[in-house]
């Protein structure tokens, strides 16, 4: 790998298909925190319960993909009323707590060895994705070269990222179109201020309910772009997946309808960028071994993140495209 | 030759490690890469576990068969235990599914599988590297106590792990009490201690009590200063609390990795007391270390359950908990008093993570891995109290030791989770907190 592959396969990642699936999720924790004002802290729950439902229908169960699909969704719903029930009457840190201990539980149980035979345990699911593969028109690599970057993606690996980033723009559409409905307005009032709205005589505790789960179904599409473009293991959903999806929000500016993709294009950049620079400079000796290792290396862009995400919500809680006055981020 | 390893009585368990072959092929050419086609292997080592250090088990005959069951290859055990059946190259057995089966005749006389059905295993090959495959072999040690027996002794420990819970949880409600904020970071508060206690143990080679003492010490001047560094400052210029939990939740993420980059991804144990052998009482089972980690957590919650009853500081406390403006008011230094919480929950935190590293191994993480039982046992006591997160520190222990009789012990923290939930649906202000709390 050269200096000049670190930024190239930068660009390939800025737009690849992790970008599509890590977007997607924050384009729900955009409907959950960014118009809600909800703290979802457990998003990777809601795309594990997609992926793993997916998966285990057609791998375990012998299901057709489309009735996956439609489990997962349904999972998502199940999830989101199990994890709102108890937490959306409290206060939003109970929310919070409640879904990153959720997460972080249905990990350990899809990843369990005694439940090895429907999930396979660490391992995670693979073989279901055959009706998506079939789908595929590429026949070749897509790829293309500027200015001295050679940009190339696999033909599945652009099969994803096409069928990706048509959803995120239908995504981002039904979320400009949610958003301008009175249902819309009403929410946004519940995040500035939950009692004025009870006052006025609105269900807050169901509107709460439904914005849960609808972007609870932005993460459940994600689990699935998950699952078709990697096998789904119990790692692949780590907290940390969530921490990525938040600080894509952040830093793309929450309660803005294209917030979560921008900020997806620039975190994949950066992230990816991180990675490869300090995997070059470590395999090259740049930075001795005595400093930091390979193993080292690859903990960098998490670091990183960490201060990012306590950075932005200190000096700049809007990000980049963010209106301050449309997000008036504060529990009462 | 003798062979030390068909010593019989105890536990033969034959361990298969993998020796995986990453091939990492990077040329720096920039012609078409080349795709290193190796055979994969079926590789393992058997290891006699009674005996320190392990002794490998020689001779014992494994066969991989493929899944029309006609014999793909087989292996004895070698001198140094191991053995390695290749069942051919990467791109024709790639998504096969083979059968690893172990001759039970071969093994060492008196050694049997702990589990008679287990001699066979089918797995799937996924990847271009070698698979490893695990066998146990020898007496089934868990099912031999009677439910209550094994109940009794699960309530030791559940007991203990209650206790270590009330240890780490306690800074986190008091600070929850006295500034609203969910601190998500806590568990690496937690993880502060134990990974001091361990870099002066191990790196420098101070005895183990005083390099607790050190590490009790560093977290409180931890707790010192990310209050004075971070919280203060974001306290004064007016940041809301929830801005407040999305940067505890980059500060612990941050801390966790740096964690790791600082001490890796193994399980470390203190240099000493690693194993000690345990008193028997009747049906319970309890090291003196357990014992010793248990009484200090008693004598440290008795300590801090006095200062906030009788001396004039707990008094403070409770009053900035009660409302920060009235306490203001009445003559009270906030400020002084939020910082001391934050110095005294940090110490408590890291006496709880050092205590938890003494009874057990841990890892960079330890402590967010218990920040699920610590919002559990603070949510079930109440939020912001004092006793009430004692009272839910020790109930979530005892339930989750307990829950290993029902549920397989590697699932028990999420038994934590459905507490959790049915608390928040019964009694969301938990068993001891106040209902206007939370409205």
């Amino acid at each position: 790998m050269s200096w000049i592959d670190v930024f190239s396969q930068s660009f390939e990642q800025m737009i690849g298909p992790s970008a599509v699936f890590y977007c997607l999720a924050a384009i729900g924790l955009n409907v959950h925190f960014g118009y809600t004002g909800l703290l979802n802290f457990g998003q990777s729950a809601f795309m594990m319960v997609a992926a793993y439902a997916l998966g285990s229908m057609v791998a375990t169960w012998d299901l057709s993909f489309w009735i996956g699909i439609l489990v997962g969704f349904g999972g998502v719903a199940v999830l989101a009323l199990i994890l709102g029930l108890p937490t959306l009457r409290l206060r939003a840190d109970y929310l919070a707590i409640v879904t990153i201990a959720a997460a972080e539980a249905i990990r350990q149980i899809l990843g369990s060895v005694s439940l090895v035979e429907y999930f396979n345990g660490q391992d995670g699911l693979f073989g279901f994705q055959q009706t998506f593969i079939d789908l595929n028109p590429f026949g070749d690599s897509v790829g293309f070269t500027l200015g001295g970057l050679t940009i190339n993606w696999s033909a599945y690996d652009f099969f994803v990222m096409v069928v990706g980033w048509t959803l995120i723009a239908i995504s981002c559409l039904i979320v400009f179109l949610l958003m301008r409905s009175p249902w819309g307005r009403v929410v946004k009032g519940v995040r500035e201020d939950e009692e004025a709205v009870r006052s006025l005589g609105k269900n807050v505790y169901a509107l709460k309910m439904q914005s849960l789960t609808i972007g609870g179904m932005f993460g459940g599409l994600a689990g699935f772009m998950t699952a078709l473009a990697h096998n789904p293991a119990p790692s692949d959903f780590a907290t940390d997946t969530t921490f990525f999806a938040w600080t894509i929000l952040l830093l793309g500016g929450a309660a803005r309808v294209f917030g979560p993709v921008a900020g997806a294009i620039i975190f994949w950049f950066f992230i990816s960028w991180l990675d490869l620079f300090f995997d070059k400079a470590t395999a090259e000796n740049l930075i001795p071994d005595a400093i930091m290792d390979a193993n080292q290396a690859s903990l960098m862009r998490l670091i990183v993140l960490g201060l990012v995400l306590m950075l932005l919500m200190i000096f700049r809680p809007q990000g980049i495209f963010g209106d301050r006055k449309e997000l008036a981020i504060d529990a009462r | 030759m003798r062979q030390p390893l068909i010593r019989t009585f105890g536990l033969l368990t034959a361990v298969v490690i993998a020796v995986l072959t990453t091939a990492t092929a990077s040329s720096a050419a920039a012609a078409a890469p080349a795709k290193q086609q190796d055979a994969v292997n079926i590789v393992g080592i058997l290891l006699d576990n009674r005996t320190t250090p392990k002794t490998p088990v020689a001779g014992v005959k494994i066969t991989v068969l493929d899944d029309e069951g006609n014999v793909v290859g087989e292996d004895l055990s070698g001198k140094d235990g191991r053995f390695k059946i290749p069942i051919g190259d990467a791109i024709k057995v790639l998504g096969n599914t083979y059968t690893v089966r172990l001759d039970d005749s071969t093994l060492p006389e008196d050694s049997y599988l702990t589990d008679p059905d287990a001699i066979e295993r089918s797995f799937q090959i996924k990847t271009d590297q070698d698979y490893a495959v695990n066998f146990d072999i020898g007496p089934d040690i868990f099912a031999e106590d009677p439910w209550y027996e094994q109940a009794l002794d699960l309530a030791v420990s559940g007991i203990l792990l209650g206790l270590l819970l009330a240890l780490a949880s306690l800074g986190l409600s008091m600070v929850f009490g006295t500034t609203g904020l969910t601190n998500f970071a806590h568990g690496e508060l937690v993880t502060f201690g134990a990974v001091v206690a361990y870099f002066f143990d191990s790196d420098l080679g101070v005895p183990v009590i005083l390099a607790g003492i050190i590490a009790v010490i560093l977290s409180g001047a931890f707790g010192w200063a990310q209050d004075a560094g971070l919280w203060r400052p974001l306290r004064r210029r007016g940041t809301g609390l929830i801005a407040m939990m999305i940067v505890s939740i980059g500060l612990g993420l941050f801390l966790r990795n740096v964690y790791q980059y600082l001490f890796g991804a193994d399980s470390h144990n203190y240099t000493q007391y690693a194993t000690v052998a345990p008193w028997t009482i009747g049906p319970i089972d309890l090291t003196p270390k357990d014992f010793i980690a248990g009484v200090l957590c008693i004598v440290i919650l008795v300590a801090v359950s006095l200062v906030v009853t009788k001396t004039r500081l707990g008094k403070a406390t409770r009053a900035v908990s009660d409302s920060p403006s009235l306490a203001a008011s009445s003559g009270i230094n906030v400020n002084q008093v939020i910082t001391i919480v934050w110095v005294v929950g940090a110490a408590l935190a890291g006496a709880g993570g050092f205590l938890f590293g003494l009874t057990q191994s841990f890892d960079y993480q330890v402590g967010f891995k218990i920040l699920l039982l610590i919002f559990a046992a603070v949510i079930l006591g109440g939020l912001g109290t004092i006793w009430g997160v004692m009272v839910g520190s020790l109930i979530v222990g005892l339930a989750v030791e307990e829950s290993t009789l029902i549920i397989p012990a590697e699932l028990k923290y999420t038994g934590a989770l459905v507490l959790l939930i049915l608390v928040l649906l019964v009694r969301p202000q938990g068993i001891l907190g106040r209902r206007e709390r939370i409205g």
